[in-house]
C-alpha cells in the first residue's frame, strides 16, 4: 500500500509534466504559464525539503531559504567564471553538485550547535542563520583576473583587479549574467530525485528511526538510537536539496541578489506556508501546495491589487477546511459516505 | 480515518490544480480583456483606424510593496503620456493601448509580469522600473527582439544588449558627472564621502567617482558607508568629514538618509557644501524637516517637479490632478520613455501590423537618428550602446526651491 502511495506522487508528477509540455507542444501555453512552470517546480522542491525537516525530522525550521541562497550562489559563481571555457551541459551539471555540496557542507555546519536545541530555539537560531548567509554574502567583493582570485569585504576598487578581470560577485549587486541553464525538463528530474530520496528515506529503517526520534526523543535514544546523528543526516538532506532548489533558481533568472525578497525570512515562512498547507509530513501534499500557492496570486493578475487580498483569504480558507477539527467533521458527515463508495 | 482525510485532502487539491489548469489555458484572453477595459477611455477619445489596429506599450514596476512608489510614478506617468498621445491622434494615426504589470521589487515577477504582458500583445515595453528587475527582464526581450526603454533602471548592465535602451543616467555616468562638476566648478579641495554600502544605486554611483576622482584638482579625504540596518545615526560619519576638513561632503545616497545628515551636521555645527546626486530631489518634502537646513545643497539631477519651464509645468498640473500627487523624477522618465518611443516610431514611419522583432529592428535604428526633448532635458541622443547622451543638470536649494546653479 505505501508503495503504491509513492509510485502516485510520481505518477502526478510525470503527469503534470507530460500534460505541460503537450500543452506547450501544442501551443495551448500562454508566455506567462511557460514562465512559471519553472518556478513553480523549485518552489515545489524547496517545500519537500522542508517537509523533510519539519514534517518528517520534526524540527521547526526558518532558514531554509538561507540554504537555498547558498546553493544558488555557490552554482551561479561556478557557471560564470566558466561560462566561456565548459559547453553547457556538463557545465550545469558540476554546477549542480557544487550548489548541492555547499548547501550540504553549510546544512553540517550550522546542525552541529543547532540540533542541539529543541523546538522555538531552533527555529529561532535558523531564522538567524539565514539572515547572516544574506548579509555576508552582500558584503562579498570576488573578482577574477589572470593573477588568480581577488577577494574584498570593502569595496570593488580594493580588489585591485588587472584590465581583464572579471567582477564576478559585486556586493551588494550580486551575479549578474548567470547562464540560463534551467528549463522545466531538468526542474522535474531534479523534483523526482527529491522525492525518491525523500520517501524513500522515510520508508527505509533510517527513516523510522528519524521519525522515533520525532515521536519520542526520550525512548528513541532508550532504544539505542543515535539521536544526533540521525537528526544530523535529515538535516543535512533536507539543506541538500535547498540546495538543488537554489541551483534551479540561480539559473533561471540572471540577476541573483541575496535580498529579503528572494532569501529573506518572509521568503523561508512562504515556503513554511507551503509546508503546513500541504500537510506536515505529507510529501505529496506539499507539492501540491507550493505549485498552488505560487500559481494562485500570478493568475490572479488580472484582479490587480485584489489578488493580495484573495491570495491572503485562500490561505485562511485552505488552512480552515484542511485543518479545522469541526470543518473535518462536517467534511466527513456531508461527503463522507459518498467518498468512500467512489474509492471502492 | 487518516487515510480517509489524506485522500479527501488530495483530492481537494487537485481538483483546484485542475481549476488552475483550466484557467491557465485562459488566462491569454482574460488579460487582454482586462487591459482593453482599463484602456477602453483611452481608445474611445479619438476615433481608431478603420482597420483596428493599435501600438501596444507595456510598462512594468513595483505596484505593491516598499517600493511601490517608484513602480507608480513609472506607471502612471507613461499611462498619462499614452492618454495624452491618444487624445492628440495617436502615433502615426495609429491609437495606442497601454498595459501595466506589478513586479513587487521581485526580478523573478518581473519576468512574469513581462510574460503576461507579451501574451496581452505588447510590442514595446516600458520597464522595467529598478535596475535588477530590468536586467532579468532584458535576458527576456532579447530572446524575443522586443524592444525595451528603461525609464530608470540605472545600473550598467540593464543596457547590456542592444534593444534595450535608457532614458536615466546610469550609476556611474552620475559619479562621473558629479566628479567633473565638482572639479571644473572649483567647489572644493577635500571632499568627504558618506554611502550606503547596501544599496546598489549608492555603491555604483561611489565606486565610479572615486575612480573619476583620481588627478582631479580635489582630494577624498574620507569615505564612510552606512547601510539600511543603521542609518538614524550619521555623527561617526560627519565627525570622520569634520575632523578630516572635508569642505564639500558628497552624499550618492536617498533623500531620507540625506535629511538626517543634514539635520545632525547642523546640530554638530559642521557647515560644509552638501552635494548630491538624482536620489536627493524629494528632500524638500521630507515630514519634520526643517527644509532652510537643505539651503545650500547641491544636486545633479534631471528633472526638478517646481522648474517653470512649459513642459514640465503641464505635466505636473495633468499628473496632480490625475493622481493627487507631485510627480518624482522616475514619473518624468517614463513620460519621457512614452514620447521617445512615438518620436522614434514616427521617425521610421513604423506601423502596428508589423511584427515586434521587426518593430524593435527599425525602432532600434530609429534611436540612434532621434534628438529627443523632454522633461528630463532639452536635448538627448542615444547611441547604439543604449546609454543617453544628455546634459546633467545642477540644481542649488535657494529659499526652499531648487534653482539651476551657474
Amino acid at each position: 500500500m505505501k508503495k503504491h502511495d509513492n509510485f502516485i506522487t510520481y505518477g502526478i508528477v510525470i503527469a503534470a509534466y507530460v500534460i505541460f509540455q503537450v500543452l506547450s507542444a501544442t501551443g495551448h501555453l500562454s508566455s506567462h504559464m511557460k514562465g512559471l512552470l519553472v518556478p513553480m517546480t523549485y518552489y515545489a522542491v524547496i517545500a519537500v525539503a522542508l517537509n523533510l525537516c519539519v514534517g518528517i525530522l520534526g524540527e521547526l525550521s526558518i532558514g531554509h531559504c538561507g540554504f537555498m541562497c547558498i546553493g544558488a550562489f555557490t552554482s551561479a559563481f561556478f557557471s560564470k567564471l566558466t561560462e566561456n571555457t565548459l559547453p553547457a551541459a556538463p557545465r550545469f551539471v558540476i554546477a549542480f553538485i557544487i550548489g548541492v555540496a555547499f548547501a550540504a557542507l553549510f546544512g553540517f555546519l550550522i546542525g552541529i550547535p543547532v540540533l542541539r536545541l529543541k523546538g522555538d530555539y531552533l527555529a529561532i537560531v535558523t531564522l538567524a542563520f539565514g539572515e547572516i548567509i544574506k548579509n555576508v554574502i552582500n558584503a562579498f567583493y570576488i573578482g577574477v583576473d589572470s593573477n588568480g582570485f581577488h577577494f574584498s569585504m570593502k569595496n570593488s576598487m580594493e580588489l585591485g583587479m588587472e584590465k581583464d578581470g572579471n567582477l564576478i560577485v559585486n556586493g551588494a549587486m550580486g551575479i549578474t549574467g548567470t547562464p540560463h541553464d534551467s528549463n522545466f525538463t531538468v526542474a522535474i528530474v531534479v523534483l523526482l530525485i527529491a522525492l525518491f530520496v525523500v520517501q524513500n528515506l522515510v520508508k527505509s529503517r533510517d527513516g523510522r528511526a528519524i521519525m522515533a526520534v520525532r515521536d519520542n526523543y526520550i525512548a528513541a535514544e532508550a532504544t539505542g538510537i543515535n539521536v544526533t546523528g540521525y537528526k544530523m543526516m535529515a538535516f543535512v538532506i533536507s539543506a541538500a536539496i535547498a540546495g538543488a532548489a537554489g541551483v534551479l533558481f540561480s539559473h533561471n533568472i540572471t540577476t541573483l541578489t541575496a535580498s529579503s525578497q528572494y532569501f529573506g525570512y518572509n521568503a523561508s515562512i512562504m515556503i513554511l506556508v507551503y509546508v503546513v498547507l500541504g500537510g506536515i509530513g505529507n510529501i505529496r501534499g506539499s507539492v501540491i501546495a507550493a505549485c498552488v500557492l505560487y500559481l494562485l496570486p500570478e493568475l490572479l493578475r488580472g484582479l490587480n491589487t485584489y489578488r493580495m487580498l484573495i491570495y491572503s483569504i485562500v490561505l485562511i480558507v485552505m488552512m480552515i477546511v484542511n485543518w479545522s477539527p469541526k470543518v473535518i467533521e462536517w467534511r466527513k458527515r456531508v461527503f463522507g459516505g459518498r467518498k468512500a463508495q467512489n474509492a471502492t | 480515518m487518516k487515510k480517509y482525510s489524506e485522500m479527501l485532502t488530495t483530492a481537494v487539491a487537485s481538483v483546484m490544480a485542475l481549476a488552475m489548469l483550466a484557467g491557465c489555458g485562459e488566462t491569454a484572453a482574460t488579460n487582454s480583456g482586462s487591459g482593453a477595459d482599463t484602456n477602453a477611455t483611452a481608445a474611445t477619445e479619438a476615433s481608431a483606424p478603420a482597420d483596428g489596429a493599435v501600438f501596444k506599450i507595456g510598462a512594468i514596476g513595483p505596484l505593491t510593496g516598499g517600493a511601490a512608489a517608484y513602480g507608480n510614478a513609472v506607471c502612471n506617468a507613461a499611462e498619462l503620456a499614452v492618454t495624452e498621445i491618444n487624445a492628440n491622434g495617436g502615433i502615426n494615426g495609429y491609437q495606442v493601448e497601454y498595459s501595466k504589470e506589478d513586479d513587487e521589487l521581485n526580478a523573478e515577477k518581473s519576468v512574469n509580469a513581462y510574460n503576461t504582458l507579451k501574451d496581452w500583445g505588447m510590442q514595446m515595453l516600458v520597464g522595467s522600473t529598478t535596475s535588477a528587475c530590468s536586467i532579468a527582464v532584458s535576458e527576456y526581450t532579447k530572446a524575443d527582439n522586443m524592444f525595451q526603454l528603461t525609464p530608470s533602471g540605472s545600473a550598467e548592465d540593464c543596457v547590456k544588449y542592444d534593444n534595450v535602451f535608457r532614458v536615466c543616467f546610469s550609476d556611474p555616468n552620475q559619479g562621473i558627472a558629479s566628479a567633473q562638476y565638482i572639479s571644473d566648478h572649483n567647489l572644493a579641495t577635500k571632499v568627504g564621502i558618506i554611502y550606503d554600502s547596501s544599496d546598489v544605486y549608492s555603491n555604483g554611483i561611489y565606486q565610479k567617482f572615486v575612480e573619476e576622482s583620481e588627478g582631479k584638482n580635489y582630494e577624498i579625504v574620507s569615505a564612510e558607508a552606512f547601510t539600511q540596518d543603521n542609518n538614524t545615526d550619521f555623527s561617526v560619519q560627519l565627525q570622520k568629514a569634520k575632523d578630516a576638513g572635508a569642505d564639500l561632503v558628497f552624499l550618492p545616497i536617498y533623500y531620507k538618509d540625506a535629511s538626517l545628515i543634514l539635520t545632525q551636521a547642523n546640530t554638530m555645527g559642521y557647515k560644509p557644501t552638501f552635494f548630491g546626486v538624482d536620489g536627493l530631489d524629494g528632500i524638500l518634502t521630507v515630514d519634520n524637516f526643517d527644509a532652510s537646513l537643505a539651503e545650500g545643497v547641491m544636486l545633479l539631477t534631471p528633472f526638478a517637479a517646481d522648474a517653470k519651464d512649459d513642459l514640465t509645468v503641464k505635466f505636473v498640473t495633468a499628473y496632480q490632478d490625475k493622481y493627487g500627487e507631485i510627480p518624482n523624477q522616475f514619473a518624468a522618465d517614463a513620460y519621457d520613455a512614452v514620447y521617445i518611443i512615438k518620436q522614434a516610431i514616427e521617425a521610421k514611419n513604423l506601423t502596428p501590423d508589423m511584427s515586434t522583432s521587426d518593430l524593435c529592428e527599425a525602432i532600434k535604428g530609429a534611436m540612434t537618428e532621434i534628438e529627443a526633448a523632454g522633461l528630463t532635458s532639452s536635448k538627448m541622443t542615444w547611441d547604439a550602446s543604449g546609454e543617453p547622451n544628455k546634459e546633467p543638470k545642477a540644481v542649488v536649494i535657494k529659499d526652499g526651491a531648487y534653482v539651476s546653479a551657474q
